[in-house]
């Protein structure tokens, strides 16, 4: 009995229909061989879409189903489902695209119907050789590894362990609360940041069920959705954690001074530090690269005087491995460097700060306790923010890093707060993008401060006379205006880690054109990446403020709780499979396997792949010189039939005669297998 | 006469390619309505016979495209996909093929721009070679 194949081509609306004449699609489809019934439908997607497949597949014994329409990615799953709500094999369907592939990047209608024919001729072509398969399931390690502990890996660890389950929470520098510690206020509402973000430093090291690793990187990630290995690399602190007390006399003596990356280069820290005295864990440590006894030079002062015999300096790193279900990246940003725009004097202008750098200045337990100040001590008259530095510039970082303006605005208010009314203060923007909860409100209110606002990218910042100078096009008014100020703060953008692409590769994860990770769709799967079990939180995946970075974090805390609290998932069967009988037990396919997936069988000479590990890429069916490994729903008829539906009636006449060399095997024969089956 | 419009066969990987050909297509970038793109799961997969088969029954030139060196999601099946290129330039010169008919890139998930401006470029490099010489191979 030949295949019973039902196709059915969606207009999407106009999408497609826009373009491609569908009807005349299904009309072609009717005529392919094995199709029983060819429909085409506004939207195959809706329920009555849906519906429309199951009873057809109820009532006409549909045994193959094909659906021309938008992108597999989309829509694969809804169709697969519906197929089995009525009873068919999810693996006996073919989803094809002729929206994104076709309708949408096809000039000509005419053109684009007999695009769409060969697309829906390939689907159908292949679908006959489609197998039954059936998902594996697979148990869900309960225990979920968080990286990093900035607002959003603090934010996931907490959901996550507040659900009942134990988080590893990995943490790379020595103590938690990442950039967000560094700040003294918050927009809109001015809360001080280590008034809110403490609270939760502390609550994620009380947590029983959160294991903290400062000082720790992740440095390789084996397995697969549900059941992860992670090894971690613990860097020795030199403090013994359990003697230390924390009281801080060791950091007090010790003679090596080094800037502070904490303070953003406006402080000191000494080679045994801490970041702040809110630090969590309040622990110091050593920093190795610095300290004189670990250098081989004599010193040794802090081991001297520890009260508590805290100090170790025969630490070794340790390599600690861990069992997890799932995971959640919270690996954060950098603050854009802005040496490389030399026209605004950063690093050859004393009073040329980074927003970071403002914050530490302005932030009670920074290195002026809170006083903005100039390098010599004074107050600045006045001030001159510029937006948009390294951000919306295409020399640099084409996108918005979204935070800007909102802190500019936090500082022309805090300037006019702490400073008084008579300084000036001065904002250079391309735009104001104030979208979030109460940010209009408080641009208006900034500006009521009587804040000066000029529209335009500043060209240069340069030095007279002891005073900088402002030029910059005000393109508002069009023309160039000279503003003299004291001090000049550069809004500075987010930008991936410097280390993005090696994480992207340990977890095995993609970055966007931004470097950013990549998150699995943008819209509606902001915090799930292309790899199974593996979220993102936070501005990792891209820049974001603090309540937004808050939400992301409880999104993703939630979709690896999901998986968690299931306890199992199912895993595709489209994996690799080696006929034994073709075997000739050549081992080539063996080397090649990036998992290990392949055994030999010494007793019977053939090649054998362990499903548990296999993940499906081909590459032992790419190479099997003997065709006998296959990739279950890539076997080698149906590649082989989908190129001849693509290509058929092509007007080469080598395409004829290839067609009539090599006829598509006949579908009956299979069919027959199928149903018997 | 019209212009000659070569037929295209892209074999791409599910993870960066395809998903790049689907931005290009949300992006509305205009391509060849004679590209044809096939959707494996990895470059790795493709194996050398799906190329010769592609020529051989009508395509005028072949792509094989997958994630940037280093970001397959399958560790590495893409560098094996460029160990196989290169065997197979040589089998193809062997059959009589041009060998600039197949091509490999790297074009990464969010490089939509990048896939439509790949499948153009390859249009009109095929354009100039002109149509298959697979009559010619079947003739042997
Ligand atoms: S998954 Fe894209 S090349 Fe391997």
């Amino acid at each position: 009995m030949a295949n019973r194949i039902g196709v059915y081509v969606c207009h999407c609306g106009t999408n497609i229909a826009g373009k491609v004449d569908v009807a005349e699609v299904a009309r072609f489809a009717r005529g392919l061989r094995g199709v029983a019934v060819a429909r085409d439908y506004k939207f195959m997607c809706s329920d009555p879409g849906q519906e429309m497949i199951i009873r057809d597949i109820r009532e006409l014994g549909l045994n193959r189903v094909v659906v021309a329409s938008c992108s597999p990615r989309l829509h694969e799953k809804t169709f697969q489902n519906a197929c089995l709500r009525a009873g068919l094999n999810p693996f006996l369907f073919q989803m094809t695209c002729i929206r994104e592939h076709c309708s949408w990047v096809t000039a000509d209608g005419l053109e684009a119907t007999d695009k769409a024919k060969h697309i829906v001729a390939a689907a159908v072509a292949r679908v006959n050789y489609h197998e039954a398969l059936y998902s594996r399931v697979e148990k869900v390690h309960p225990d979920v590894l968080v990286v990093g502990a900035g607002i959003a890996g603090m934010q996931v660890a907490l959901d996550i362990s507040r659900a009942g389950h134990n988080v590893h929470l990995v943490e790379r520098g020595p103590s938690i609360g990442g950039h967000m510690a560094q700040f003294d206020k918050t927009f809109p509402t001015l809360d001080c940041a280590a008034c809110i973000s403490t609270p939760k430093m502390v609550a994620v090291s009380q947590e029983p069920r959160i294991n903290l690793m400062t000082y720790a990187e992740v440095v390789d990630i084996k397995g697969f959705v549900g059941n992860y290995t992670a090894t971690v690399r613990v860097k020795p602190r030199y403090v013994d954690m359990r003697r230390c007390t924390g009281c801080g006399l060791c950091m007090e003596k010790c003679p090596t001074k080094v800037p502070s990356e904490f303070e953003a280069g406006m402080g000191e820290r000494r080679a045994i530090y801490r970041n702040s005295p809110q630090s969590v864990p309040n622990k110091p440590v050593i920093d190795a690269a610095h300290c004189r006894q670990l250098g081989g030079k004599k010193c040794g002062v802090c081991a001297k005087l520890c009260p508590s015999g805290a100090i170790d300096f025969e630490q070794k790193e340790q390599l600690v491995s861990m069992d997890v279900g799932t995971i959640v990246l919270a690996t954060g940003f950098d603050v854009f460097d802005p040496t490389p725009l030399g026209q605004y004097g950063f690093g050859r202008y004393d009073n040329v700060l980074t927003g970071l750098q403002f914050e530490r200045l302005n932030n009670a337990v920074g290195p002026t306790d809170g006083k903005i100040q100039m390098k010599n001590g004074e107050k600045p008259g006045s001030v001159g923010i510029i937006h948009c530095v390294g951000s919306r510039d295409t020399n640099h970082h084409p996108y918005c890093s979204r935070v800007c303006c909102m802190y500019a605005l936090k500082y022309d208010h805090l300037i006019k707060d702490k400073l008084g009314h008579d300084t000036q203060v001065y904002n250079f923007y391309i735009d104001m993008r104030c979208f979030g909860k109460g940010y209009e409100e408080f641009y208006r209110r900034v500006q009521e401060e009587g804040v000066h606002f000029i529209r335009g990218r500043p060209a240069e910042v340069t030095d007279e006379d002891g005073h900088l100078v402002i030029t910059c096009e005000d393109t508002l008014l069009g023309r160039i205006v000279r503003v003299p100020v004291d001090m000049v703060i550069l809004c500075t953008a987010m930008t991936p880690r410097a280390d993005a692409a090696e994480v992207a590769r340990t977890f095995g994860i993609s970055q966007g054109l931004d470097r950013f990770f990549l998150e699995e769709h943008p819209k509606l799967g902001p915090v799930s990446t292309a790899t199974d079990g593996i979220f993102l939180a936070g501005t990792c995946q891209g820049p974001k403020d603090i309540p937004d970075a808050v939400a992301h974090a409880s999104g993703a805390a939630c979709q690896a709780l999901s998986l968690a609290a299931r306890g199992e998932v199912t895993i595709s069967p489209t994996i690799s499979h080696i006929d034994p009988d073709i075997c000739s037990g050549c081992k080539s396919c063996i080397d090649l396997c990036a998992y290990s997936a392949i055994e030999f069988d010494e007793r019977r000479r053939v090649a054998v792949v362990n499903e548990a590990m296999c993940k499906g890429c081909g590459s032992c069916a790419g190479h099997c010189p003997s065709g006998a490994a296959q990739i279950r729903h890539f076997s080698e008829r149906s590649i082989f039939t989908e190129l001849s539906g693509m290509l058929a009636g092509l007007p080469h006449p080598p395409a004829a005669t290839v067609a009539m060399a090599h006829p598509i095997p006949a579908a009956e024969t299979h069919g027959q297998t199928a149903q018997g089956a | 006469m019209e212009a000659f419009e070569p037929t295209i066969i892209a074999f791409v990987c599910n993870w960066c390619t395809y998903t790049a050909a689907d931005l290009a297509g949300t992006a509305r970038m205009v391509q060849s309505p004679r590209l044809r793109l096939v959707r494996m799961m990895c470059t790795g997969m493709v194996d050398p016979k799906y190329v010769i088969k592609a020529l051989l029954s009508g395509a005028d030139g072949v792509l094989i495209s997958g994630c940037h060196p280093g970001d397959c999601h399958y560790i590495n099946g893409n560098y094996k996909a460029r160990r196989r290129v290169k065997l197979l330039n040589e089998i193809l010169t062997g059959f009589g093929f041009d060998e600039r008919r197949l091509k490999l890139t790297w074009v990464g998930a969010s490089e939509g721009n990048e896939f439509a401006a790949t499948v153009n470029r390859m249009v009109e490099d095929i354009r100039a070679l002109g149509p298959s010489e697979a009559a010619a191979v079947q003739a042997l």
